[in-house]
């Protein structure tokens, strides 16, 4: 018979281990289905890379599967193409937007306009979709892509008909759509700079923008390329609004309104319908592009928010 | 002083271009809020809500069965998704300073930003191809991945906001570590978990992208798990990519639908967390 003291006890740390092995297991599943996503996606795309090659694969210009002939290259640049010029467009309007949120806008909007973000960010994509669909590619047909190509037209970005359905209307959507994202990281990484700096750079004699470039923006500059690179990784995975204004032609074109395609879009249109194995595991492939491009992309933005936040608690 | 005018003259500047990035940013957002209601608004009857699909040409059709598609995705996705995501945000909150937590935490930061394509692939390679064919059941799988580090990290904000002084006054009473886990901490975090829960959930409503291919698309009624179903966004793809322009003002209807269904999602989200939030900031 053992002593009711230690009968307790060893009853506690029972009921103490089977908790914290609960809360342990669904910890490790974070990093079972982190391991799952890697897993099957390499094994589904694997048969591509051994029968085509991978740099016959990463590099052919050519996508027939009903031939047989797979070449990512149109996917990729299509892909690239729409992200780069998403991120051009939004960063300075979102960096904008941080700064009107932290440091610059009557205290009275800034309520109402983080509240107008945080909307922009919760619509589903394909809703962006539609409205790309149906108002931005019109709006870029009949109204910006002749303006653009009247005036910058020399330049081969700008040159061909303006068809509304491509590249440019692509990247548009996926401004508006990175737009919270980059703002809101902005936001939460002005928030970290230790106001002794802003007082700092003020008592000097600074202006309100003299003490946001001198003291604000250095220190936050890491952590807004942050921002912007999670913002980019949104923006390559970006699929249903993408796939509705891009075009779907996979091909490569200089011109920005020439239609494209993209990698997320072509594995949403073709995925159910692929037309043999081959076809199935040559879009596993580009999904696996995909998914190890993203992974490096919010890795390292993780990195360099976590930097700034960490350097700001040492600094105050 | 003319650097002084100078000076204040670009920093005038400068609050203005910023201004202006408010304005440039909201008004995409005025644009499509305004349009969804004005396009969708006329479609919208009771029968809208309870009928389904109608074929091109005949009068009526609605989304009932994409509604009660999503739910029931939605819903299978949270069986999945929910104890792990909180038990994992939990675990993160309470012990998650060692390397595991860590490992876990960045994990978690990072697969928020996987493509969700991707997932769709992995719930048809789980799923689909074992079943030989497209079902509620990979559908839900597909949104449950999803799910799960969206839960893990916010549930982990809203348990790390219990203030330690009652964890350490349960602990001093002779209260086991689990049940003041349990009893004290989970209990005070309760309206944060549910914010938790609510937001993935409206976010998981929204998804297009990894039900293409998991759960397909279904013209009736379907609530069995084996089986290919509808959801709102997966029809109001395919409305917007046909070329009838009836489908089109379907389209926009079914998209005031899902607005109303996450935007209803999101304010419960908010409402739950009220009062921890305003004791939080107070």
């Amino acid at each position: 018979m053992a002593e009711p003291g230690p009968r307790i006890r060893s009853r506690r740390n029972l009921g103490d281990r089977i908790w914290a092995s609960v809360l342990t297991a669904a910890g490790g599943g974070v990093l079972l289905v982190a391991g799952l996503i890697v897993a099957v996606v390499s094994r589904a795309a694997e048969p591509a890379f051994r029968t085509l090659g991978v740099g016959r694969f990463l590099l052919g210009e050519d996508w027939d599967p009903v031939a047989g002939s797979f070449g990512a290259l149109p996917f990729i640049y299509g892909t690239l193409v729409t992200s780069a010029l998403a991120l051009a467009v939004a960063l300075p309007v979102a960096v904008g937007l941080g700064l009107f949120l932290a440091e610059m806008g009557p205290p009275r909007l800034r309520p109402p306009v983080a509240f107008a973000i945080e909307t922009l960010a919760s619509i589903p994509s394909v809703v962006y979709g539609l409205w790309g669909l149906f108002v931005l590619v019109p709006w870029l047909r009949g109204g910006l892509e002749p303006a653009l190509g009247h005036a910058l037209g020399f330049l081969p970005l700008f040159r061909g008909p303006p068809l509304g359905l491509g590249y440019l209307s692509a990247g548009l959507l996926l401004a508006i759509m990175i737009l919270p994202t980059i703002a809101s990281v902005t936001l939460e990484v002005l928030r970290t700079v230790p106001p002794a700096l802003r007082e700092g750079a003020l008592a000097l004699g600074a202006t309100r923008w003299e003490m946001i470039r001198l003291a604000v923006l250095p220190h936050a500059r890491a952590g807004i390329l942050g921002a912007a690179l999670l913002g980019l990784g949104r923006a390559l995975g970006e699929t249903m609004a993408v796939t509705m204004v891009i075009g779907n032609a996979p091909e490569i074109h200089a011109s920005l309104f020439a239609p494209g395609y993209s990698l997320p879009s072509v594995i949403a249109n073709e995925f159910s319908e692929a037309t043999g194995p081959l076809h199935t595991a040559a879009l596993s492939a580009l999904a696996l592009v995909l998914f190890g491009v993203t992974l490096v992309l919010n890795g390292l933005a993780r990195v360099l928010v976590l930097v700034t936040r960490s350097r700001a608690e040492r600094a105050a | 002083m003319s650097g002084r005018r100078a000076r204040q003259a670009r920093d005038l500047a400068m609050t203005l271009l910023c201004g202006a990035a408010v304005v440039v940013a909201l008004a995409p957002l005025a644009s499509l809020l305004w349009l969804v209601i004005a396009r969708g608004l006329p479609g919208l009857s009771p029968t809208f809500f309870v009928a389904r699909p109608a074929p091109v040409g005949e009068p009526g059709g609605g989304v009932g069965n994409a509604i009660v598609g999503t739910l029931f995705m939605v819903g299978l996705a949270s069986l999945i998704a929910v104890p792990i995501g909180i038990g994992a945000g939990v675990f993160l909150a309470e012990r998650g300073d060692g390397p595991l937590g860590r490992a876990v935490r960045f994990t978690a930061d990072v697969l928020g930003g996987v493509p969700s394509i991707v997932v769709g692939i992995v719930a048809y390679a789980v799923l689909v191809i074992p079943m030989r064919r497209f079902s509620a059941l990979a559908g839900g799988l597909a949104l449950a991945i999803l799910m799960v580090p969206t839960l893990a990290r916010a549930s982990e904000e809203f348990v790390r906001l219990v203030p330690s002084a009652l964890r350490e006054a349960s602990l001093a009473l002779g209260v086991p570590a689990w049940r003041t886990s349990l009893r004290v901490v989970l209990r005070t975090a309760l309206g944060g978990i549910v914010t938790a829960a609510l937001l993935a959930v409206a976010r998981a409503a929204g998804e297009t992208a990894p039900l293409l291919f998991t759960a397909l698309n279904n013209q009736y009624w379907n609530v069995r798990p084996d089986q290919p179903t509808a959801s709102l966004t997966v029809q109001i793809f395919n409305y917007a990519i046909s070329p009838y322009p009836q489908w089109h003002a379907q389209a926009w209807s079914a998209a005031l639908v899902l607005l109303l269904l996450v935007g209803l999602l999101n304010l419960l989200a908010r409402l739950a967390s009220r009062d921890r939030v305003r004791e939080g900031g107070a």
